[in-house]
C-alpha cells in the first residue's frame, strides 16, 4: 500500500488535514487526510455508512468538522444521491440545469439561460428529454440531468456520489464516457466520484481512495486496490462479495 | 350590487379579499410542496391564544396575535430544523394548547360574543386601520418571498442541492416560515381561525392538479385564490350567506370540479 507523504508538494485542487465528524456518539470521519489534484479522476469507495458522503459533504462546506480542507476549486459541479429529491416536485429537466448556472429555481427572466441548459443536456445525450417533467424520467435519465446540471457552469472540480445507483449497466457506461470526454476536452478538471464498484474505480479512476470512517488506502488505482484493503475496508465477506462483483 | 361596490365597506372587503387570496396562493404551493399544509391550521389556532390575550388585557388583539403568530411559525422552523421532534406533532399541541388558551382568555374578558368573529371571520367589518395591517403584512410578505422566490423554490425542490450551491438554506426557512406566519394571522381577520387553513391549500392544490411549471402553479395559486374570494364576497350578497364558509366552499367546489376533470379517464 502506497504511503501518504508528509507534504503533497505542488499544488492540489483540495487537501484535507485532519478531518473528523461526529454525530453525536458516532464516529463518522476519523483524522482523514488526502488531497485532489487537477486532472485526477478519483474513486471514492468504502461500506455503507464509511463516510463517504460525509467527506463530500464536509468539502461543500455542508457539514461541520474539524480539521483543515483547502479547496482551490473556482467552481464545483455537485451531483448528489438522486433518492434525495422530490420526485413529485412540478419541474422540468431543463429547469434543473437552469438552477446550476444561476444558483436559483429559473423564474422568467432566467429563461434567457435555458439554451445554455439544453447545450449541456445535449452533451449529456439528453436533449430528448429537456421539457419533459421530472417524474416522468427514468432513474438514468435523470442522473444524466443532475450531471447536466453539475456540468452546465464549467466547474473545474466535480464531486458525483454514486452517479450509477440505480441505473442499469448500459445507462452507467454512457456516464463514465461523458465523464471521461469531458476531462479530456478540459485537461485540468479534476473528478471525485463515490461508487460501490471496484471494477468502475479500476478502469476509470486513476486514483482510490478507500474509506471506512479513516483512510485504509489513498494513491494510484493499481497500487491501492489490493486484497489487503479490501479486506481492511469491506471485511473478508465485503471482500468475497466485491470480487464477485467484479466478475459479474 | 352595482351600488353594492361603490360603499366603503365593499370596497375594504374587496381588497381583504384579494389580498388574503393572494398571500394564500403566494405561499400556499410551498406549504403544499413541503408536506406542509398543517402548519396554516396550526399557527392559525396557536395565535387564537394571542387573539385572546389581547382581548383580555384590552389591547388591539391583532398587536397581540401577531407577535404569538410568528413566534409559533419559528418555534415549529426550530424544532424541524433541529429535527428531533416531528413537525405535526408540535403543530398538534400548539393547536390545541392556543385554542384552549384563547377560549379561556376570551370568557375571562367576558367577549364571548366576539367569538363567532374571530372563528368563522368578519370580512364585511374590515376598517381602514384592518385593510392597513393587512396590506402592510402583504407588502412585507411580498418583500421576502417575490426576491427569494427562486431560491426558495430550489430549497423545496432538493435542499442538498441548493445547499451546495451556496443557498443559506436555515436563514431562507426561517424566513419562509415567519412569512407564513404573518400571512396566516392576517387572513385570519377575514375568513376566522377556522377556515383560514382553506385559503393556504385549497387553491395551491387546485393549481397542482391544473399542472404546469412551479412557476405557473405559483401564479395560478394566487390568481384562483384572489378570484375566488372575490367571487365568494359577491356570492354571498344575493345568497344571503356567511362570507368566509362561502369562499372556502367555493374554493373546495373549484378543487372538485378540476380534480373530475383531471382524473377523468382519456
Amino acid at each position: 500500500m502506497p504511503t501518504v507523504p508528509d507534504d503533497w508538494g505542488g499544488r492540489p485542487l483540495v487537501t484535507t488535514e485532519g478531518v473528523s465528524v461526529r454525530f453525536g456518539d458516532v464516529t463518522a470521519l476519523d483524522n482523514v487526510r488526502f488531497k485532489i489534484d487537477p486532472g485526477d479522476f478519483l474513486a471514492v469507495l468504502g461500506p455503507n455508512g464509511s463516510g463517504k458522503t460525509t467527506l463530500f459533504h464536509c468539502i461543500l462546506g455542508l457539514t461541520d468538522y474539524r480539521g483543515t480542507i483547502v479547496n482551490r476549486a473556482q467552481r464545483v459541479g455537485f451531483v448528489p444521491q438522486i433518492k434525495n429529491f422530490d420526485r413529485s416536485f412540478p419541474g422540468k429537466a431543463v429547469e434543473v440545469v437552469t438552477s446550476g448556472v444561476t444558483d436559483r429555481w429559473p423564474g422568467w427572466r432566467d429563461r434567457r439561460h435555458f439554451p445554455r441548459a439544453r447545450a449541456a443536456l445535449a452533451w449529456v445525450g439528453a436533449s430528448d428529454y429537456a421539457e419533459r417533467q421530472l417524474a416522468a424520467l427514468s432513474g438514468g435519465q435523470l442522473q444524466r440531468v443532475y450531471l447536466a446540471r453539475a456540468l452546465v457552469h464549467e466547474p473545474d472540480l466535480l464531486l458525483l456520489d454514486e452517479p450509477a445507483a440505480g441505473i442499469d449497466r448500459a445507462g452507467e457506461y454512457d456516464i463514465y464516457e461523458y465523464l471521461e470526454a469531458y476531462q479530456r476536452e478540459r485537461p485540468g478538471v479534476a473528478i471525485a466520484m463515490i461508487t460501490h464498484d471496484w471494477e468502475v474505480a479500476r478502469h476509470h479512476a486513476d486514483k482510490s481512495l478507500i474509506l471506512n470512517h479513516r483512510v485504509i488506502g489513498f494513491g494510484p488505482s493499481n497500487q491501492v486496490l489490493t486484497e489487503d484493503c479490501l479486506r481492511q475496508a469491506f471485511g473478508h465477506m465485503g471482500h468475497a462479495h466485491a470480487l464477485g462483483s467484479n466478475h459479474g | 350590487m352595482a351600488e353594492l361596490l361603490t360603499m366603503p365597506f365593499m370596497q375594504r372587503a374587496l381588497a381583504a379579499a384579494v389580498l388574503t387570496g393572494f398571500l394564500g396562493g403566494l405561499l400556499g404551493v410551498f406549504l403544499i410542496q413541503r408536506r406542509l399544509a398543517f402548519l396554516a391550521a396550526g399557527v392559525s389556532h396557536g395565535s387564537f391564544a394571542g387573539i385572546g390575550l389581547g382581548l383580555f388585557l384590552g389591547v388591539a388583539p391583532f398587536a397581540v396575535a401577531v407577535p404569538v403568530a410568528l413566534g409559533i411559525g419559528l418555534v415549529i422552523a426550530f424544532l424541524r430544523l433541529r429535527g428531533n421532534l416531528a413537525e405535526d406533532t408540535v403543530v398538534g399541541i400548539l393547536f390545541a394548547a392556543g385554542m384552549a388558551l384563547g377560549v379561556l382568555l376570551l370568557s375571562l374578558a367576558g367577549a364571548n360574543a366576539s367569538l363567532s368573529a374571530y372563528l368563522f371571520g368578519s370580512i364585511l367589518a374590515i376598517g381602514n386601520t384592518d385593510l392597513a395591517f393587512m396590506t402592510g403584512i402583504t407588502a412585507a410578505v411580498a418583500a421576502f418571498t417575490v426576491p427569494t422566490w427562486g431560491r426558495l423554490t430550489l430549497v423545496t425542490f432538493d435542499r442538498q442541492l441548493a445547499q451546495a450551491s451556496g443557498v443559506r438554506v436555515r436563514l431562507l426557512d426561517y424566513g419562509f416560515y415567519a412569512a407564513a406566519s404573518l400571512a396566516i394571522v392576517a387572513s385570519v381577520k377575514v375568513v376566522g381561525v377556522v377556515l383560514v387553513a382553506s385559503f393556504f391549500v385549497v387553491p395551491a392544490a387546485t393549481a397542482r392538479l391544473l399542472g404546469g411549471t412551479f412557476l405557473a402553479i405559483t401564479m395560478m395559486a394566487s390568481s384562483l385564490g384572489a378570484l375566488t374570494a372575490v367571487t365568494g364576497l359577491l356570492l354571498s350578497y344575493p345568497v344571503e350567506a356567511p362570507v368566509g364558509a362561502l369562499i372556502v366552499l367555493l374554493q373546495g367546489a373549484v378543487f372538485a370540479v378540476v380534480m373530475g376533470l383531471r382524473g377523468r379517464p382519456g
